[in-house]
Order: structure tokens, then sequence, then C-alpha cells
């Protein structure tokens, strides 16, 4: 709605209901960043729309090699989400924390954000160099193909997203809550449930139904 | 339109940010949203592993569970709203979904076409040969 101060005051009322609304003039800093940041995050997930299209497509295309049902191990993928979802909060409570510039709370917050995120790294990492030492790496079959490019994608991201937290809280001890910083902040939680989001699709068409078949 | 309904509102708000919220109950959201989060979740592993419901029904009751969920997410989480001050934020998120909608469901509809009007290799090549 106010997004741009572009409407005048010769068109503040343009359909003469009477009620004047006053533009206040360019929405302040920290909307027009992070909206920007929402449009960014949703060509990320049209990105990996992409990779889900591909995956979806290729799933049946296993070139006698292993299916999704005989190398996806559930107990693993079970660990993995649950580690995501919970880093998933503990980020909203250390934005929480940085909005009331409660540092304790923040540096809290953000390293457990933090070991839940390398847990996630780990198992993932593990599981794929345990497919690759049987044989079952990406050049396999086109199944595997599509299956490494959409979850070692995902896996990328939480990889860069570990790095922006670990920035965070740098920036946050050298130079406090300052705006900038703040913004900072308010982009990197919108990356990290949004990667949450995407993890939520992977479980559940990769892992899920892929498993089933 | 809508206009006269929030004409003492100053601005949008910037996906992520709630509304003037106190601390308590910013966390009850996020305790909330967690909770369901995780019920939806245990629901997908469970009914992904059981032999108690309907087979063909598996597929479509896990494709519901995940998009509820996402749209747990989207609430609790990222606080994307129906206000009038998050119009916004919603229509940049309908647009995307419309792509998504359409690369993926397009990809599986043609391609799903393909391989069935796609003769056998065998066959195909004494066709043409």
């Amino acid at each position: 709605m106010a997004m741009t101060a572009t409407v005048g005051q010769a068109r503040a009322d343009p359909h003469h209901i009477g009620v004047v609304v006053e533009h206040p003039g360019p929405a302040p800093k920290r909307i027009v960043t992070a909206y920007g940041f929402w449009v960014f995050l949703l060509s990320d997930i049209v990105m990996f729309s992409c990779f889900f299209a591909a995956y979806a497509v290729l799933a049946g295309q296993t070139a006698d090699g292993p299916k999704g049902s005989e190398i996806f191990e559930q107990r693993n993928v079970a660990i993995e989400t649950v580690c995501l979802l919970l880093s998933s909060f503990t980020c909203g409570m250390a934005s929480i924390a940085a909005d009331v510039r409660n540092r304790f709370w923040f540096y809290l917050g953000m390293t457990v954000t933090c070991v839940l995120g390398l847990i996630f790294l780990a198992i993932e990492f593990k599981e794929f160099a345990d497919l690759v030492s049987r044989g079952y790496g990406p050049s396999r079959s086109a199944f595997l193909t599509a299956f490494f490019s959409l979850v070692g994608c995902h896996g990328l991201h939480v990889s860069a997203g570990v790095l922006w937290l670990l920035t965070m809280m740098a920036q946050v001890f050298a130079k406090g809550f300052r705006a900038d910083v703040l913004r900072r902040m308010m982009c990197f939680a919108l990356f990290w449930h949004a990667l949450d989001i995407i993890w939520v699709g992977v479980f559940s068409v990769v892992y899920l139904l892929g498993g089933g078949a | 339109m809508s206009d006269q309904a929030h004409a003492h509102v100053e601005h949008d708000i910037a996906p992520g940010d709630e509304e003037q919220h106190s601390v308590g109950e910013r966390i009850t959201g996020y305790v909330v949203g967690l909770g369901l989060a995780l019920l939806l979740t245990a629901t997908s592993f469970f009914i992904a592993g059981t032999n108690l419901v309907w087979q063909p029904s598996i597929p479509i009751a896990l494709i519901v569970l995940a998009i509820a969920q996402m749209g747990v997410h989207l609430v609790f989480f990222l606080h994307i709203t129906t206000g009038p001050d998050n119009t916004n934020n919603v229509l940049a998120l309908a647009f995307g979904l419309l792509v998504v909608f359409l690369v993926v469901g397009g990809t599986v509809w043609i391609m799903a076409h393909l391989n069935q009007n796609m003769p056998p290799m065998d066959q195909f090549i004494r066709m043409h040969s």
C-alpha cells in the first residue's frame, strides 16, 4: 500500500470516499530491505522448484541401480528434520532477543541454531559419503543425479546459512545491535526459515514419497 | 477499497516482522508454530511407514501434510499473514507460488505424456530401419 510516495496530494482521495489517506512517504529502510530479500527468497524457491521437477521426472530412471527405498534411511531423515525444525525455532528466539537487544539470549539462540545446523550438515554429509563409497554416486543413474543435486543444493544453502550465522554473531559482537546489523539479522532469519520450508518439501517428496515407492 | 479500513496504518510491515507484540506473545507464537510443525512432521513420517491406512491415499496425504506444514512455517515463523499491512508480501508470495506450480505441474504433466506416447526403444528402432 505505502511502498512508494508517488501518490500526490491531488490523488489522495481518488474515489471521493471521504477518507483522505495520508501517504507517509517512502517506507523505512527496514521494510524495503526485507521486502527485497523476500523477493530473492521467492526466486530461490522457484529455482528449487526446477530441481524438484527434475527429481519428480527422473525418480523412476534408476538404470538398474538402487531405488530410493533401498538407499534412504528414514531414521536419519527424521533426526535431520527435527534438527532443522528446532533450529528454526531457536533462530526465531535469537531474532526476538536481537529486537529487545539482549546479548545473552541472542548469542545462546544463535549458538544453538549453529550447532543444530552443523548436526544436520554432518548427517547429510555422512549419508552422501556412504552412498558414494557404495558406488551409488551422482553418476550412477539419472535418479541419483537428481537426488544429489536437489538435496545437495539444499545442503549448500544450509552451509551458506551457517557461515552467515557466524558472521551475524561476529557483527553483533563487534558493532552491537546497530540498525544495519538488525536489518541483516532479519534477512538471515528469513533465509533460515525459508530453508526449513524447502526441507519440508525435500523430506516429503524425496525421502517419504520416494522411499515408499 | 480497503483503504478506509486501515487509514490509520502508517506502513506495510516487512516480511518476517510482526505487528507490535510483547516478547511473551512473540515467543508463544513460535512455540505454537513449533508444536504444529512437529505434529505435522510426525504425522508425515508415521503415515509413510504404516499399513493402517489405504495405501494409494498415502502420496496425497503426504503432499497435503507438506503443504499444511509449509503454511504453518509461513504464518508462525515468517509472519506472512492476511493483514492489510502484509499485502505486498502476500502478493509476491502468490506470484512465486504461481511460477512454482507452473514449473512443477507443467513438467510432471508433459513428461508423463511424453513417456506414455514414446514406444519402447526396440520398437522405435524397428520402425525406423
